[in-house]
C-alpha cells in the first residue's frame, strides 16, 4: 500500500469515503430499490441462435395467476418503439458507411442469438412471471446459425442490409508503405493470434426499475448504468420518444461495469415503455445466466500480423489484418472498439515508420460484442507484444533489449505515429528498467534452473504497452464517426457555510470518485475532504455528462471539476478583494485563505462563501451573488498511459497447470491523485487480464448455444489463482490537462495478457513450443507439452 | 405457504412465505435487508453469504423454511456505521473493496475463516476465500484486509 502524505489532498492515499455504506450493507444498488405496487417482468429469450418466429401463443399464460400483461415484438412494432442505436460508426475502405441493421427491443420476425428477447411477461411477482412464461408456446423455424468467425462471411445472411455478414470494412495507415517495408525487410515475423471472447461479469447483474408519473407525465428509471445521461438521451430521443426533460435516469450504486453497463439494452427500455402502458412501476433483475447470454461480450478477434525488421533489428513496418466478431446486433460502441480504439494503438511504444491495418467487423448469431475493460487496446497490445516476443525469438535477441532498441526515445515527444495519434509525452525505458529490477530479471535463469530440478518449466514474459485514454477530443471523435461529444461536466456548488457539493457527469461504480474527486477539490480549496460531497449518477442532479469508460473519469471529468473549482476561486478572489478593500490582483489564495500581499488582511474561504450568499457588503456592480460554477472540459488530445508488466510462471508438465508465481509492473499514469485507489485499479485490471490469458473463454458450440453460461463453466479468477502483485510507478505528467493525469483503469487488463502468454511460451520454448492461444488452460498446455516432448523423442 | 420463525441479527422475526422461498429472498425481499446480495444462480460467487448458527452459508442455496429456528446474522448485523466490526474496519483500511457488491459476502466469509483459523497464512486466506468471487480488486488487498482483520479480531 503506498503511503500518502498526512493531508487528504492530491497525492495522499486517503481511505475511501464510500466504503462505510458498502461494508455495512447499506449500499443502494438498483435491485435493492422497490416501489409500491411494482410489477415484475420476466423475459422469454430465444433458445435458438437463428430462427424465424412462426407463432407465439400466450393465451394460457395470460390467464395464469398474477399475470398482468404479455408483450411481444408485435407490440413493439405497433407502438413504433425504436431500438438501441450505435453510438459511433466508421467509413468503409470503399467510402461507404457502416451497415446498421435494426435492433428491436423484442424480436420482430426472427431471433438472432441465444438469449435474444422474445416475450416480456409481466406479473405481480417475479415467480408468477416465471411460472407463466412456461405456458407461452413459441413456434420457431430454425435457420442456419453463423458461429465461426473466420467463415462468417460465407454463412447465411443474418441481416437484410448486411451483405456477407460484414458490418464494416475499415482500414488505417499506408498499405503500400507497409508492403514495401515487408518486401525489403531483412527479417519478416509472422503471427496469427486469436483474442478470446470474454464475458465482462460485473458482480452486480444488470437491473432496471421504471416508474411513470401520470400527473407530471414523467418517467423515472433506476438502472445499472455507467452513463445515466447517455441512457436518458438514447431511450428518450431514439427509442421511446420521451422528451429528455420528462425522463429521469438514476444509476445509484452500481456493482462494477467494465464496459458492459455503458450500453442501453432492451430490458431497461421495455421496463420504461411498459411502466406507462400499465401505470405501475416495472422491475427487472437479471440472473447470472441472463447476464452471460445477453450482456455485451468482449474481445473476439482474429489478427494476422506481419512485422518487418531491418538488418539492425529495427522495426520498419507492420501489417495487421483483423476480423472482429461484432455479434448479432450493433451495440453502442461495437464499431469503434475494434477500429478507432484499436488500429491507432498499433504503433505501441515503438518507432514503426510504416503501419497498415484492415479490420472487418462481422455479424454472427452470437450475443452482441462491445467494449470490455480496455476495449480495442488490449487486442492491439496483445498482438503487438506477442509479435515483439516472436521477433526477438526469431532474431535471437533478448526481448527486453529488442523492445529497448525500438522504443520511441524520450526526446522524440510529441511523437506522431503513422496511425493518427500524436503521443504528447512518455519515457518508456524507465518503467521497463524498473519492472525488470522489481522481478529480478537478471536472476531469472537461476530460478529457471531451480524449477527444472523440481521437474517444472519456468518462464518469464514482458509486455510494454501504451493506451489512448481520456476519451476523447470531441472534434477528433466526431471526424472519426462519433455521434456524441466526449467532453465532461462538473458543477461545484459552495454552500453558505462553506461546505461543497460537486455534481459530476461521470459515474463511479467502484473507482472511488467520492474520495478521489473530493481530494482534488479539497486540495485546490484548502479544505478537508469531509467538507466535499461528490454527487453522480442522477440525470436530475448532475449536468449533462458522458459517464465513465475509457479511463476518462479523472482525465476528463476530474479536469472539468478542477476547472469549475478554478472559476469558484476566481470569483471568490474578487469578493475577497472587495471585503479587504484591495485590488483583485493583490489577492492571493493559498491554504484556504485569501490574503493581500504585503498586509496582514486575511479572509477564510468560509467567510467568502457566506458573503456570497449574504451579500450585504458585496461588489454588486461586478458580480452576481452566490458561489456556484459549472465547467465543461473537452480534452485537446487523448492521454497516453504506458508501462511495462512482467509475469513469471511455473508450469507443471504432469498437469499442464500454469502457476503464476510473480508479477511486477511499473506504470506511468502521470500524476496520481490517490495512489491507494490507483494501485487497486492496477490489481483489478491485472486480474482480469490473467483471467483472459489463463482461465476465461466464452464458447459457443456449432449450433450457437453458449456452453459457458454459468460460473460452473466460465472460469473466473479466484483468490487462489493469483499471487500478490508488485506495483510501482513512474511519472511523466500529461501535458494537456491541468492535473497532469492520464487514467489508470484499463492498464492492467491491457498489459497483462501478452505478458502472461509470453511467459508461458518462454517456459515451453526449450521443448520447441513457440505458440500458445488464450486461455492457456491446463488441458491445452498439457497437450502442447505432450506433443512437443513426443516430437522431441522422435527426433 | 410456510411460516418461518428465525432470529435475524438478534431479533426474532416471523413471516409466511411460499414454500420454495430461498433464504436470500426471505432476507432481501421479506425482511428488506438488502445488504446480502445475489451475484449468480449456481452457488458459486458467495455474494449472498450469511452466518447460520455461526457457520457461513450461501443463502441462495438454502430454503427459508430450512432455517426455521436458526440464528442468522447478515452483514447488517455485525457492526454499525459508528462502530465497525474489526473485519469491516480492516477492509476499509486496506482498500479491500471497490464496487462493494461482493463485499458483504466477502466480509462474512472472512470473519468465519478467521474464527476457525485465527492466524492464517496468505495461502490459507486465498484458499479460504475460494468460494467468493470479486471482479474488481484482484484479491491482493482483500488478502491484506483479512490478515489485518485477523490481527484486530485477535486483539
Amino acid at each position: 500500500m503506498p503511503e500518502g502524505s498526512t493531508t487528504d489532498g492530491i497525492g495522499a492515499s486517503v481511505r475511501r469515503k464510500e466504503d462505510k455504506r458498502f461494508l455495512t450493507g447499506r449500499g443502494r444498488f438498483t435491485a435493492d430499490i422497490s416501489r409500491p405496487g411494482q410489477l415484475h417482468v420476466h423475459f422469454i429469450r430465444s433458445d435458438h441462435a437463428h430462427a424465424k418466429i412462426v407463432s407465439i401463443n400466450s393465451a394460457a399464460a395470460a390467464e395464469a395467476d398474477g399475470v398482468v400483461a404479455i408483450y411481444t415484438g408485435d407490440d413493439v412494432a405497433a407502438d413504433g418503439i425504436g431500438g438501441p442505436i450505435c453510438g459511433w460508426v466508421v467509413t468503409n475502405r470503399d467510402g461507404s458507411p457502416t451497415n446498421e441493421p435494426p435492433h428491436p427491443i423484442l424480436a420482430i420476425g426472427t431471433v438472432k442469438y441465444v438469449g435474444d428477447h422474445v416475450v416480456a411477461v409481466i406479473a405481480e411477482t417475479l415467480q408468477q412471471a416465471r411460472d407463466a412464461a412456461e405456458l407461452v408456446e413459441i413456434e420457431y423455424e430454425v435457420l442456419a446459425p453463423v458461429v465461426d468467425l473466420a467463415s462468417a462471411n460465407a454463412g447465411v445472411q443474418i441481416h437484410e442490409n448486411v451483405p456477407d455478414n460484414m458490418y464494416f470494412d475499415f482500414e488505417l495507415g499506408d498499405e503500400s508503405a507497409a508492403e514495401s517495408a515487408l518486401a525489403e525487410a531483412a527479417t519478416v515475423v509472422e503471427l496469427e493470434v486469436r483474442n478470446n471472447r470474454l464475458v465482462p461479469n460485473a458482480m452486480e447483474p444488470r437491473a432496471a426499475l421504471a416508474e411513470y408519473d401520470p400527473i407530471d407525465e414523467a418517467y423515472t428509471l433506476f438502472t445499472t448504468s455507467q452513463n445515466p445521461h447517455l441512457t436518458r438521451l438514447v431511450i428518450g430521443a431514439f427509442m421511446l420518444s420521451i422528451p429528455e426533460s420528462k425522463l429521469r435516469v438514476v444509476a445509484p450504486d452500481v456493482g462494477g461495469g467494465f464496459g458492459s453497463k455503458i450500453y442501453v439494452y432492451p430490458e431497461e427500455a421495455v421496463c420504461t415503455w411498459v411502466s406507462k402502458k400499465l401505470q405501475r412501476p416495472i422491475k427487472w433483475t437479471a440472473d447470472r445466466s441472463e447476464s452471460f447470454l445477453a450482456d455485451a461480450h468482449g474481445r473476439d478477434h482474429i489478427n494476422k500480423v506481419r512485422m518487418a525488421l531491418d538488418a539492425n533489428n529495427r522495426i520498419t513496418g507492420l501489417r495487421v489484418d483483423s476480423i472482429a466478431n461484432i455479434g448479432s446486433y450493433l451495440s453502442a460502441f461495437s464499431v469503434v472498439t475494434p477500429t478507432i480504439l484499436h488500429a491507432p494503438l498499433l504503433s505501441g511504444c515503438y518507432q514503426i515508420p510504416a503501419i497498415y491495418t484492415n479490420v472487418k467487423g462481422m455479424a454472427t448469431t452470437t450475443a452482441p460484442v462491445d467494449a470490455y475493460r480496455g476495449a480495442g487496446r488490449p487486442e492491439a497490445t496483445y498482438l503487438l507484444e506477442r509479435v515483439m516476443d516472436a521477433a526477438a525469438r526469431q532474431i535471437g535477441m533478448d526481448p527486453a533489449a529488442f523492445r529497448r532498441l525500438n522504443f520511441i526515445p524520450k526526446d522524440a515527444f510529441p511523437y506522431q505515429t503513422p496511425v493518427a495519434l500524436q503521443y504528447d509525452i512518455g519515457d518508456y525505458e524507465v518503467p521497463l528498467a524498473k519492472a525488470l529490477e522489481m522481478i529480478d530479471y537478471d536472476g531469472f535463469e537461476a530460478r529457471r534452473a531451480e524449477s527444472a530440478t523440481r521437474g517444472k518449466y519456468r518462464g518469464i514474459g514482458l509486455s510494454s504497452y501504451i493506451e489512448a485514454c481520456g476519451i476523447a477530443p470531441s472534434a477528433v471523435a466526431g471526424a472519426l464517426g462519433a455521434r456524441v461529444g466526449l467532453y465532461e461536466s462538473a458543477t461545484v456548488r459552495v454552500d453558505p457555510t462553506g461546505t461543497i457539493n460537486v455534481m459530476t457527469g461521470t459515474h463511479s461504480h467502484g473507482q472511488g470518485h467520492d474520495t478521489t474527486f473530493a481530494q482534488i477539490v479539497a486540495d485546490k480549496l484548502g479544505v478537508g475532504i469531509g467538507q466535499v460531497e461528490i454527487i453522480h449518477g442522477d440525470s436530475d442532479k448532475t449536468p449533462f455528462g458522458m459517464g465513465s469508460y475509457g479511463s476518462r473519469s479523472l482525465a476528463v471529468g476530474g479536469s472539468a471539476i478542477a476547472k469549475a473549482v478554478d472559476k469558484v476561486i476566481n470569483k471568490a478572489k474578487i469578493i475577497a478583494a472587495h471585503l479587504m478593500e484591495a485590488a483583485d490582483s493583490d489577492v492571493v489564495f493559498a491554504d484556504g485563505k485569501f490574503t493581500v500581499a504585503g498586509t496582514d488582511s486575511e479572509k477564510g474561504f468560509g467567510e467568502i462563501a457566506l458573503a456570497a450568499y449574504v451579500p450585504h457588503n458585496y461588489p454588486h456592480d461586478r458580480l452576481e451573488p452566490g458561489l456556484e460554477e459549472t465547467a465543461f472540459y473537452d480534452p485537446l488530445n487523448f492521454t497516453y498511459p504506458s508501462g511495462t508488466h512482467i509475469a513469471e510462471v511455473e508450469i507443471d508438465p504432469s498437469t499442464g497447470v500454469v502457476q503464476l508465481v510473480d508479477w511486477a509492473c511499473c506504470d506511468d499514469f502521470g500524476n496520481l491523485i490517490n495512489p491507494m485507489v490507483v494501485e487497486g485499479q492496477v490489481h483489478g485490471g491485472i486480474a482480469q487480464g490473467v483471467g483472459q490469458a489463463l482461465l476465461e473463454n466464452a464458447a459457443y458450440d456449432e449450433t450457437g448455444q453458449l456452453i459457458t453460461a454459468s460460473y460452473m463453466d466460465y472460469c473466473m479468477p479466484r483468490a487462489d489463482d493469483l499471487p500478490d502483485f508488485k506495483v510501482d510507478y513512474t511519472v511523466t505528467a500529461c501535458t494537456h490537462n491541468d492535473l497532469g493525469v492520464k487514467g489508470c483503469g484499463e492498464a492492467g487488463a491491457i498489459a497483462s495478457p501478452p505478458a502472461l502468454i509470453n511467459a508461458v511460451i518462454n517456459a515451453l520454448a526449450p521443448i520447441g513450443i513457440t505458440d500458445m492461444s488464450m486461455p492457456a488452460s491446463p488441458e491445452k498446455v498439457w497437450r502442447a507439452i505432450n506433443e512437443a516432448t513426443k516430437a522431441q523423442a522422435a527426433e | 405457504m410456510t411460516t418461518v420463525n428465525i432470529t435475524l441479527n438478534g431479533k426474532t422475526v416471523s413471516a409466511d412465505v411460499p414454500d420454495n422461498t430461498l433464504l436470500v429472498d426471505f432476507i432481501r425481499e421479506t425482511m428488506s435487508l438488502t445488504g446480502t446480495h445475489v451475484g449468480c444462480d449456481t452457488s458459486q460467487c458467495g455474494a449472498c453469504i450469511v452466518h447460520v448458527n455461526g457457520e457461513s452459508v450461501k443463502s441462495c442455496t438454502m430454503l427459508a423454511a430450512s432455517a426455521e429456528g436458526a440464528e442468522i446474522t447478515t452483514i447488517e448485523g455485525i457492526g454499525s456505521a459508528e462502530s465497525l466490526h474489526p473485519m469491516q474496519q480492516a477492509f476499509h483500511e486496506n482498500h479491500g473493496l471497490q464496487c462493494g457488491y461482493c463485499t458483504p459476502g466477502m466480509v462474512m466469509s472472512a470473519i468465519e475463516l478467521v474464527k476457525k483459523n485465527p492466524s492464517p497464512s496468505d495461502r490459507e486466506v486465498r484458499e479460504g476465500l475460494e468460494g467468493n468471487i470479486c471482479r474488481c480488486t484482484g484479491y491482493h488487498n482483500i488478502v491484506k484486509s483479512v490478515q489485518a482483520g485477523a490481527q484486530m479480531m485477535g486483539e
